[in-house]
């Protein structure tokens, strides 16, 4: 856990304070994302956390500790330090270079060679392949992998990333951003989180603190920066289409029908277009005896069928996971043209049918400045 | 493979032009009577290069065992700022003539082999010092600011990222430094301080090709020798991760 009170810096050079009065607090395992405009402060105050730059007024206490207290190259020893150029150096080998803080502490050479390539296989390079190499024979994308596992070698609890992935090419960077947030699922660190990239922030952050001119402006989950952004300020930082931008966050269970109409593959035919007359439906879907989804039949297709549905049963290849965002979703419905999309697990057990419908009301749930709601979503994903 | 070939023959190339040039020198000495000279003398030859080495050697060991620290010294704390200036200085100070340095120190120190090595200590001192503090500014401030943000302190910064990314740089100025000693430890036969100068001045004075070649050419060879072996020390000791490409290293 990180807290900072009223933390402030003033260089000698310049009047105005670069960061001014900053209280927060980052919770354990949390990634907290510094975001601004350029020379809002964000690094310096993320610098003042392992006392590259020194505080002014304010303390920082780490796990309860104040930092003042601490001998600086301990401190540093103790919290992973990442930076946007990387800053390997380049003339160790990648397991030197992550070897660097271990041999600061002394740990004997077989505890750090072990090290080093679990920590290789994590960031997913082959030990046998990287261990030996230099920097520069190293793409980007792989010097940026060998930096976050520099900046983990001892296992800090704390970590400090400085636009770890500013350097990296838009694609690489969606895949290093997606990689590493599998690995902080498993290692769950507490780190302080440099960008000035808004999608990163939300993407990342579990808190997104947002500066300007030093100050600290809103404190807040990514959810309710989009949704309920403090003042001007943050709205247009955030941007006009911040409502899409929700849709990176709101996953396909939190918008889907759960629950839908469905019957079963071996109900007789005639029976289930009855029903299908009954309710004034023109499509339904088919699963088996354990809700595995088997397809769809129209009303037309079985309307004088005397079998099976299984017979008539067409297939579905077009489905979304639970636990997909409902911008791929929504994507996925736009290129095929469609109107609906059938929600179903790994095992391919039917979930819930999502809607353009259940989809505009849960953006326009808790955003619309226009007025006119098509409804309420709840949690679960049912109209009320 | 094809540069690989292309690169041999190239320096096939060279070898046969090397030969035959050294065929035509050797021919033209032998016409001004140096070996004749070397042949008939080869102690007092023998005796002279060794003096010349010893000049060159401790001369260059002191330079360097000097000029390394204050290189160092004058990148620390806030001579820092200052480090341009020093660095312009420098370079002032090597336009002096090597022949002005030995003059210079004799006037203090007066004759003997002493002074000749104090003269060859100060005139090497110059691109020790200088390569030394460029290195030392041309490290990545990147690659710095990781070293200390990862917990390294100002010593282990100098030894473990500092001076093995500087050591190119370095490396350069002690090579020059030495192959430029060897030359003007010749002069130190005008101060009394001996060494192969001895024959080179004295077959000038009486104006015997043969005498003069018999000190030129051992010193000549010294140099590029010395050149060579520097050039195999870079080889040894510079982290094959550093290619030199005549921009500072960078992180990546």
């Amino acid at each position: 856990m990180i807290r900072l009170e009223k933390v402030t810096k003033i260089y000698p050079s310049g009047s105005a304070p670069a960061v001014n009065g900053v209280d927060m607090e980052v919770p354990q395992g949390e990634i907290c994302v510094v975001i601004g405009p350029s020379g809002c402060g964000k690094t310096t105050l993320m610098r003042m956390i392992n006392r590259l730059i020194s505080i002014t007024t304010g303390s920082i206490f780490i796990e309860g500790n104040n930092i003042l207290g601490m001998d600086p190259i301990e401190l540093r020893r103790s919290i992973g330090y990442a930076i946007q150029q990387i800053g390997l150096f380049p003339h160790m080998t990648v397991h030197d270079n992550i070897a660097t803080v271990p041999r600061l502490l002394k740990w004997e050479s077989q505890r750090i060679r072990r090290r080093v390539d679990d920590l290789l296989e994590l960031v997913q390079l082959d030990p046998a392949i990287f261990r030996n190499r230099y920097p520069r024979e190293l793409s980007g994308g792989q010097a940026q992998r060998v930096g976050v596992a520099r900046a983990m070698a001892v296992d800090p609890p704390v970590m400090l990333m400085d636009e770890p992935f500013g350097a990296i090419d838009p694609i690489n960077r969606e895949g290093l951003q997606d990689e590493f947030l599998k690995i902080q699922s498993q290692v769950r660190k507490t780190i302080v989180f440099v960008t000035h990239d808004i999608h990163e922030a939300i993407k990342m952050g579990d808190r997104i603190a947002l500066l300007d001119a030093g100050s600290l402006v809103q404190y807040a989950t990514p959810e309710e920066l989009l949704t309920a952004p403090k003042n001007q300020f943050v709205k247009d930082f955030v941007g006009a289409d911040r409502a899409l931008k929700r849709l990176d966050l709101l996953k396909v269970q939190d918008a889907m029908l759960v629950n839908p109409v469905h019957c079963n593959n071996t109900d007789p035919a005639s029976e289930v277009a009855g029903r299908m007359q009954e309710k004034g439906l023109n499509y339904l879907l088919v699963c088996d005896a354990d809700d595995h989804l088997k397809g769809y039949v129209t009303l037309r297709d079985i309307f004088d069928h005397t079998g099976k549905i299984s017979d008539r049963v067409k297939p579905m290849t077009l489905t979304v996971r639970p636990n997909q965002n409902l911008k791929d979703a929504l994507s996925k419905m736009l290129t095929y043209d469609i109107g609906i999309v059938v929600a179903v697990d790994d095992a391919g057990r039917l979930k819930g049918v999502l809607n353009t419908m259940t989809l505009a009301s849960v953006i326009g749930q808790t955003y619309d400045e226009q007025g006119g709601r098509w409804g309420k979503v709840s949690a679960g994903g049912k109209i009320l | 493979m094809k540069t690989n070939a292309s690169r041999s023959s190239v320096s096939y190339g060279w070898t046969m032009a090397g030969m035959m040039s050294a065929f035509a020198v050797g021919a033209y000495f032998e016409h001004l009577g140096f070996f004749k000279f070397a042949l008939k003398n080869p102690d007092e030859i023998w005796k002279l290069f060794l003096e010349h080495i010893h000049l060159v050697l401790v001369s260059s060991a002191i330079s360097i065992s000097i000029g390394l620290p204050l290189g160092i010294l004058l990148t620390r704390g806030f001579i820092r700022r200052y480090r341009d200036w020093i660095l312009n200085l420098l370079g002032i100070c090597q336009t002096v003539p090597s022949l002005a340095v030995i003059a210079i120190s004799m006037t203090y120190i007066g004759i003997g082999r002493k002074t000749a090595i104090f003269a060859l200590v100060i005139y090497g001192l110059l691109p020790i010092i200088r390569n030394c503090v460029a290195g030392l500014a041309g490290v990545d401030p990147v690659i710095l600011d990781a070293g200390r943000g990862m917990g390294m302190n100002p010593r282990q910064l100098l030894f473990r990222v500092e001076l093995p990314n500087a050591l190119y740089v370095i490396l350069a100025g002690i090579r020059t430094s030495t192959v430029i000693n060897v030359g003007t430890a010749a002069m130190s036969f005008l101060v009394g301080g001996g060494g192969l100068g001895d024959l080179i001045f004295s077959g000038i004075a009486m104006v015997d090709a043969g005498y003069m070649l018999a000190g030129a050419v051992p010193t000549a060879a010294l140099a590029i020798f010395m050149n060579w072996f520097f050039g195999k020390v870079e080889h040894w000791v510079i982290s094959p991760g550093l290619v030199y490409t005549g921009a500072p290293a960078t992180g990546r």
